[in-house]
């Protein structure tokens, strides 16, 4: 064979990556012109806010949800590890009471630590992923209407709760920018996952376990160890979700959370992560996430009924996965 | 011979993949009843070339002509029709299912009522298919209870039942004992009297010698010479393929061995498939591993490096006990393992090279915080795989796109940046050309020289006899024999190869 040295060819293989987040960016920002084409209601300094505020919770979510399915790993528990995270917050401060810096770290622990059982059980145990993750979200579902008595837990006591994701830092730095500490506080995560995904020997470990696990394995490197700590950020990414929401609703909600899995493992699907692993970027599942929330939004000012909305974003996911196949045959 | 009409003739083939011109002006001829061999080096184009012919790949030009009369092949159920099958090195079969499911898998005769499967008749027709091959099979087996063997059998017998005039077979014998290989060459003989065309890849070239009627070397994706394979010797078919006459016979010199015991193995033991293993490892030496399919060569590598687990055995590393659990543990005592199957064990193939050079090593290029100093990394991947002679346009190329010596040559790489003095090399030149392997000896000899102990699992003779201070001769799980540099000869490890002991 004939190889051909050129720039194009060294240049593969970041540029396809390149190119699918292009996409992904193109399709979000076609998304929000045709809605504020169709409604000059949509794109408002306050629905634009609103729809970042809609997006933090699932984003967050789906920023954890990246890290275990680029491992070719899935976990159906972030949604129920959120809400078992809420109300241990809720439990923290309300029942125990607490102060609110102590019941934030109670809740990422309560979720760190169910990241790291789930990492045992599918590491050590060899559970496959998708059923050591449902019998998490089965048991944190359960754990989390037992330890509530089935009720809501409400911050009545420290009103200051609510700041956390509500208020604004920005507000105070520069006056007038009211955008929530919930949005802040995604994009601060997105950088941090970002830079743990790409420059750390963390997200080295976690894109070669996707990419090959058994060659990874005899590189002489402690797959099992890192597939634990792999989920464990995923359960840490899942606990800041769960206080973010706690904080938005001003109470720790037991029943909640169910779905929120499927929402944002599609967020990560739309952003161009591959389910069979070794591919993905966070980028990608922020825009994916942001596609998401932009959409239902746009579909309700069109007043299109939430049923459809439904219907609409599954539509959404097939035809995202689907273009992204389509490119990968070339 | 000449007078008759071909059954595949290919004409000015062309194929482009992005950056590199895979074949340029191909041609092939192939008539009934005829064993034609393909030989090349490893990426000469023989398999894209064979894709184009079974329509996996869709030629850019040229014509093909299938009886003489010119034939488009857009996909691969367009091959099958013509009767054009491929056995290929990787076997397709789905192992869960029995030998008659497998042949008959996408058209299974059904019963009157079409949703059911009339197995009756299917296993019946398997049975007759498997008697005309004078084949004893069971096609109510499991595929997954057969040996490697059976299993390229019922790939055969699968093709045939297609009735296929064309027969494309991609190094058949790799991975047979030298029985199995004899059962095949009659099958092939068989075959040949029925007017089958054969189209043979092999890179074992006494077994060309043998089997085949003509050969066609390529080389750099061109088409290079067609020839009369007892009109050649195998010295100039192998200066054909790489351009250069190789002296391949000549033994290396063999450098002194220090007598410091690097690593040494006690009563390994591990269920059915090794017992009572123990030997030493000389600092600076080869230690062959020899041995018949099946005999647990490889099982002794992975044992060793704790990639399955052991019911006894005390492993002892520079006269110290060790305690090797897994891969892990392994490594951090500077134990490298390269795997016969590099693309599933050795590499990710869809990652570049520099990622694969240094994936042992990461903690070695961490700052802080666990974050990574990209730019010690590449410079040590760049050395090394320069050092190493990888041919790759940049270290940033996917490893997928590299010949199977380059990528080789990366696993060394990887073993190597993590300073590994062990190294376990199994079936080092697998499914590498001629040319490639020279240089993976070269490399095996100065990585003992620079004082690496070095274990080398092979299952040709030759490379063993020529490579190795020691041998190791392995039955059945059990070390049935060691001979030294000087008195190993073929007879004398196929002597101890089929010393079965019993159970």
């Amino acid at each position: 064979m004939n190889v051909v040295v050129n720039e194009t060819e060294k240049r593969q293989p970041r540029s396809s990556g390149m190119l699918q987040q292009l996409l992904a960016f193109a399709s979000l920002i076609v998304l929000i012109l045709v809605f504020s084409l169709l409604s000059s209601n949509f794109f408002q300094f306050s629905n634009l806010v609103g729809i970042l505020l809609s997006t933090a919770v699932i984003g967050v979510l789906a920023l954890g949800a990246t890290f275990v399915i680029i491992t070719g790993g899935i976990d159906l528990s972030v949604g129920t590890v959120m809400t078992f995270s809420a109300v241990m917050t809720g439990t923290v401060i309300t029942s125990w009471g607490l102060p609110i810096p102590v019941g934030i770290v109670g809740g990422i622990l309560a979720g760190a630590l169910c990241g790291l059982i789930s990492g045992v059980a599918i590491a050590k145990m060899k559970i496959p992923p998708f059923i050591a993750t449902l019998a998490m979200m089965m048991i944190t579902k359960g754990l989390s209407l037992v330890i509530s008595g089935t009720k809501p837990i409400y911050f009545l006591d420290t009103p200051e709760f609510s700041e956390v994701a509500m208020g604004s830092i920005l507000n105070a730095v520069i006056p007038g920018l009211e955008i929530p500490n919930a949005v802040l506080i995604l994009f601060v995560l997105a950088i941090l996952a970002s830079i743990l995904l790409s420059k750390t020997i963390v997200g080295r470990y976690n894109f070669a376990i996707g990419s090959n696990e058994e060659a990874t394995r005899l590189s002489g490197v402690n797959v099992d160890f890192w597939k634990m700590v792999i989920y464990t950020i995923t359960g840490v990414f899942s606990g800041i979700a769960g206080i973010l929401m706690a904080s938005r609703l001003n109470s720790a909600q037991p029943a909640l959370g169910m779905g929120y899995e499927l929402e944002a493992i599609a967020a990560v699907v739309i952003g161009g992560t591959s389910l069979s692993g070794g591919k993905g970027t966070i980028l990608g599942t922020v825009i994916g996430a942001l596609i998401m929330s932009v959409l239902t939004n746009g579909l309700r000012i069109l007043s299109v009924p939430q049923e459809w909305q439904t219907v609409v974003v599954g539509v959404v996911i097939l035809c995202a996965v689907y273009t992204d196949i389509l490119r990968r045959r070339k | 011979m000449k007078e008759m009409q071909a059954l595949i003739a290919m004409e000015g083939i062309e194929k482009v993949f992005p950056g590199v011109h895979a074949l340029n002006q191909c041609r092939f001829e192939l008539l009934p009843g005829e064993v034609h061999a393909l030989v090349g080096e490893n990426g000469a184009g023989k398999s894209t070339l064979m894709k184009v012919l079974t329509g996996v790949y869709q030629k850019d030009a040229g014509h093909i002509y299938f009886s003489g009369k010119e034939v488009q092949i857009p996909h691969t159920k367009a091959a099958q029709d013509l009767g054009i099958s491929m056995i290929h090195q990787e076997l397709n079969l789905m192992p869960d299912l029995t030998v008659a499911q497998n042949i008959f898998i996408g058209r299974e005769p059904r019963r009157a009522f079409p949703l059911f499967v009339d197995e009756k008749r299917m296993n019946q027709m398997v049975r007759e298919l498997l008697e005309r091959m004078n084949l004893q099979l069971d096609p109510r087996e499991k595929v997954a209870d057969l040996t490697v063997a059976k299993q390229q059998m019922v790939e055969i017998a699968k093709a045939l039942s297609f009735d296929s005039k064309v027969l494309i077979m991609d190094e058949p014998t790799a991975a047979l004992t030298d029985n199995e290989i004899e059962d095949l060459f009659r099958i092939i003989g068989q075959l040949r009297e029925r007017g089958v065309g054969i189209v043979y890849i092999s890179h074992r070239m006494e077994e060309l010698k043998r089997i085949t009627d003509r050969l066609t070397i390529m080389r750099d994706g061109c088409y290079i010479d067609t020839l009369r394979t007892r009109e050649v010797t195998i010295e100039q078919i192998i200066a054909k393929m790489v351009g250069r006459e190789i002296d391949a016979q000549a033994r290396p010199m063999i450098q002194q061995v220090s007598s410091e015991t690097v690593l040494e193995v006690r009563n390994l033991n591990r269920g059915k498939v090794l017992k009572h293993i123990s030997f030493q490892l000389k600092k600076g030496e080869i230690l062959g591993i020899s041995g018949l399919m099946g005999a647990g060569r490889t099982e002794l590598a992975r044992a060793i490096f704790g990639a399955d687990p052991i019911d006894a055995g005390e492993l002892y590393i520079h006269g110290k006990p060790a305690t090797i659990k897994s891969p892990h543990d392994a490594v951090k005592h500077g134990i490298g393992y390269l795997s016969e199957d590099r693309k599933q064990f050795g590499l990710m193939v869809e990652m570049d090279v520099k990622t694969n050079a240094v994936m042992p090593s990461l903690p070695q290029f961490r700052r802080w915080a666990g974050v990574m100093n990209d730019a010690l990394a590449e410079q040590t991947a760049k050395q090394v795989t320069e050092a190493l002679q990888v041919k790759t346009p940049s270290i940033h190329q996917q490893v997928k796109f590299l010949s199977g010596g380059n990528q080789q040559k990366v696993v060394i790489a990887k073993w190597l940046i993590r300073d590994c003095d062990i190294l376990i090399f199994d079936e080092p030149t697998r499914g590498i050309d001629v040319g490639a392997k020279t240089e993976i000896y070269r490399l095996l000899n100065e990585l003992a020289q620079q004082g690496k102990s070095i274990i080398m699992i092979s299952s040709e003779l030759p490379e063993i006899l020529r490579m190795s201070h020691r041998i190791l001769v392995m039955c059945e799980g059990r070390i049935t024999g060691e001979l030294t540099h000087e008195t190993a000869t073929q007879e004398a490890i196929m002597t101890y190869a089929t010393m079965r002991t019993g159970t």
